[in-house]
């Protein structure tokens, strides 16, 4: 829990975290030691007294991402958001064996998302069909760059694609995290673009699409799209850690976001253990807009805001009762969460 | 006769005009180019770096093609090597590079068209945002949107404007000229990417929409910056007892 100067309790969900294993023992060729190279220099635009040794980065244990979480870091839940990456590594970079476990022993606390690959056609299926019972899954993390074979990235509106999320609705599996970053295939076209999403939501109008890192750099096509598809969620993890070296940067993308989003779909992710989340939720509770970007945003970053974007707006999609979470975890009772926004620009 | 200092200086130069098409910055700022050496034959050697071992590989071809290009429009050069290092796809755009290929021919079977169409997409980024900018500036010291809205390329040259809005139109009358090239003086010089002229009444919306370009090419900038920066330190450090590429970084800038 954070505690506001004025002593409001506020209750955190991070939408966003990992536990990977990047170990030179588990890189399966240079791809896999580039992969986390590249991470790591991500890592440094953390705050310095937040940095990490190099090994710790390639492996950490469950103990320090509770501590991390849990103790240091305001975090009362997270979710797993796995990325497989079985062409870099040879158990996997994200394992959902390894956050299982984890998430076992910490019920309460702990959501572990699924993941599938529309090129493993129809053992996908059934694999991915065994796992939402083994793991009760609600979500999965779609890491549409992973690298399959020959192939060096998927679409959402790719025909099998098209088949796994008729299985997420037929199996309950209704919140789709969907990376949106470098991908490198195909290599004649804007490798960013996030198109294929807008097809996805119009098509599974019962699943929630939530783009993680909101499409950056690609911010006014995802806002173009969330407009269009109620469905659409901003994930902003990746963009909340820009809130230390480019405060000013972050402020003009919640901006655009409660323009044209609303406060009603933006969730909170910190992208655990690239980043800790303890100084980016300091941070962002501190936020303040300024005069020129309130007149833009059409909003000004209320506490009210600051509930649902930390909390209140992912519990929605994965049903969880905050009050009753409240009980169940040993903490203080958090304030009502707050009606609708209906001050939206468009649509 | 030009001596060899001259020659690096002139191909520094040459490779100041191409630009990361994502960024819309040379390469030269950007600190890409981490070595240049002109031999006694005026064979040029170039190495380059990018951010991370993963940017996208068209853009590298894109931005290794475009420097061998500039630099052997030098009258003197007698051949450019332009080499990327540490890159996945390295061998492959080197090789591309080097034998003059297009980019589908460098990678059989993974692509079905050449990167004009990225390039020109890329090159309308540069319009708009450049535009933005200047556009921002000319508000900032008084012009009215409906100057803007009907002035030509001559009139915009008319403005006396101070260093820093000297430096925003050269930047963009650039991109102007290169996305239309048969158009003259007499022409409109602020429309859409489309070549439709604006309306001035709406120039704030219009402004708003066009930010968006910036802000995503700001995104890729400081990224790209914070890696690279990353990437060097670790370069040093994996370097320092490297003879050999102590000579090599003698030669670089």
């Amino acid at each position: 829990m954070f505690t506001t100067k004025s002593g409001e309790q506020i209750f955190v969900i991070d939408g966003h975290v990992a536990l990977w294993d990047a170990s030179p023992a588990n890189q399966r060729n240079r791809h896999g030691e580039e992969f986390i190279n590249c991470f790591y220099n991500y890592h440094k635009i953390s705050p310095k007294e937040y940095y990490w040794p190099r090994e710790k980065f390639e492996k950490y244990d469950e103990a320090d991402l509770m501590k991390d979480l849990f103790e240091d870091g305001y975090v009362d839940m997270a979710i797993f958001q796995p990325a497989y990456l079985g062409e870099f590594y040879k158990d996997g970079f994200g394992n959902l064996k390894r956050n299982w476990a984890l998430t076992q022993k910490h019920p309460d606390r702990l959501i572990a998302n699924g993941w599938w690959d529309p090129r493993n056609g129809e053992m996908g299926l059934v694999q991915l069909e065994k796992e939402a019972e083994m793991y009760k899954l609600k979500g999965v993390k779609l890491y549409t760059a992973d690298w399959n074979g020959n192939s060096k990235g998927y679409k959402l509106s790719d025909p099998w694609a098209q088949r796994y999320l008729d299985k997420c609705v037929e199996l309950g599996i209704k919140n789709i995290h969907v990376h949106k970053g470098p991908t490198i295939l195909p290599l004649n076209r804007d490798a960013f673009d996030v198109a294929d999403v807008d097809d996805a939501a119009s098509s599974f109008p019962d699943l929630n699409f939530i783009v993680e890192h909101v499409g950056l750099p690609r911010l006014d096509d995802f806002c173009w799209i969330a407009t269009q598809e109620p469905n659409v969620y901003a994930g902003l993890a990746v963009a909340s850690a820009l809130i230390h070296t480019r405060r000013r940067y972050f402020l003009e993308i919640i901006t655009e976001l409660l323009y044209w989003l609303g406060a009603d779909r933006i969730l909170f992710g910190s992208d655990y253990a690239i980043w800790q989340p303890k100084w980016i939720i300091e941070q962002f509770m501190d936020l303040e807009l300024p005069e020129d970007l309130v007149a833009e945003a059409n909003h000004t970053l209320t506490m009210e805001i600051k509930k649902k974007i930390m909390a209140e707006n992912c519990a929605r999609l994965y049903d969880i009762d905050i009050a009753k979470q409240c009980v169940r975890l040993g903490l203080p009772a958090v304030a009502e969460p707050a009606g609708k926004d209906l001050s939206v620009g468009v649509g | 006769m030009m001596n060899q200092s001259h020659r690096l200086d002139e191909v520094w130069a040459a490779l100041g005009t191409v630009t990361d098409p994502e960024i819309d910055e040379s390469v030269t700022v950007l600190e890409f180019v981490s070595s240049m050496a002109v031999d006694a034959n005026n064979a040029v050697s170039i190495e380059f770096r990018l951010p991370t071992y993963w940017c996208a590989p068209n853009f590298a071809f894109l931005m290794a093609s475009d420097m061998r290009d500039a630099v052997a429009e030098l009258d003197w050069v007698n051949g450019v090597a332009v080499k990327l290092l540490d890159h996945f796809s390295a061998e492959l755009i080197n090789r591309g590079v080097a034998l003059k290929q297009e980019f589908r021919d460098a990678f059989p079977g993974e692509t079905d068209d050449d990167l004009q169409l990225i390039r020109q997409k890329f090159l309308g980024k540069a319009f708009e945002r450049r535009q933005e900018l200047l556009m921002r500036y000319l508000l900032g010291v008084g012009q009215k949107p409906e100057w803007m809205a009907q002035a030509s390329m001559k009139e915009l040259m008319g403005l006396s404007l101070d260093s820093e809005g000297m430096r925003l139109r050269t930047l963009y009358i650039f991109a102007w000229r290169r996305l239309h090239p048969s158009w003259g003086e007499e022409d409109l010089v602020f429309v859409m990417l489309n070549g439709v002229p604006l309306d001035p009444t709406q120039l704030s919306s219009y402004l708003r929409k066009v930010a968006g370009v910036r802000r995503n090419a700001e995104f890729n900038g400081l990224i790209c910056r914070s890696l690279l920066a990353e990437r060097k330190a670790e370069t040093r450090v994996a370097r320092r007892d490297d003879k050999h590429a102590l000579n090599e970084r003698r030669t670089s800038l």
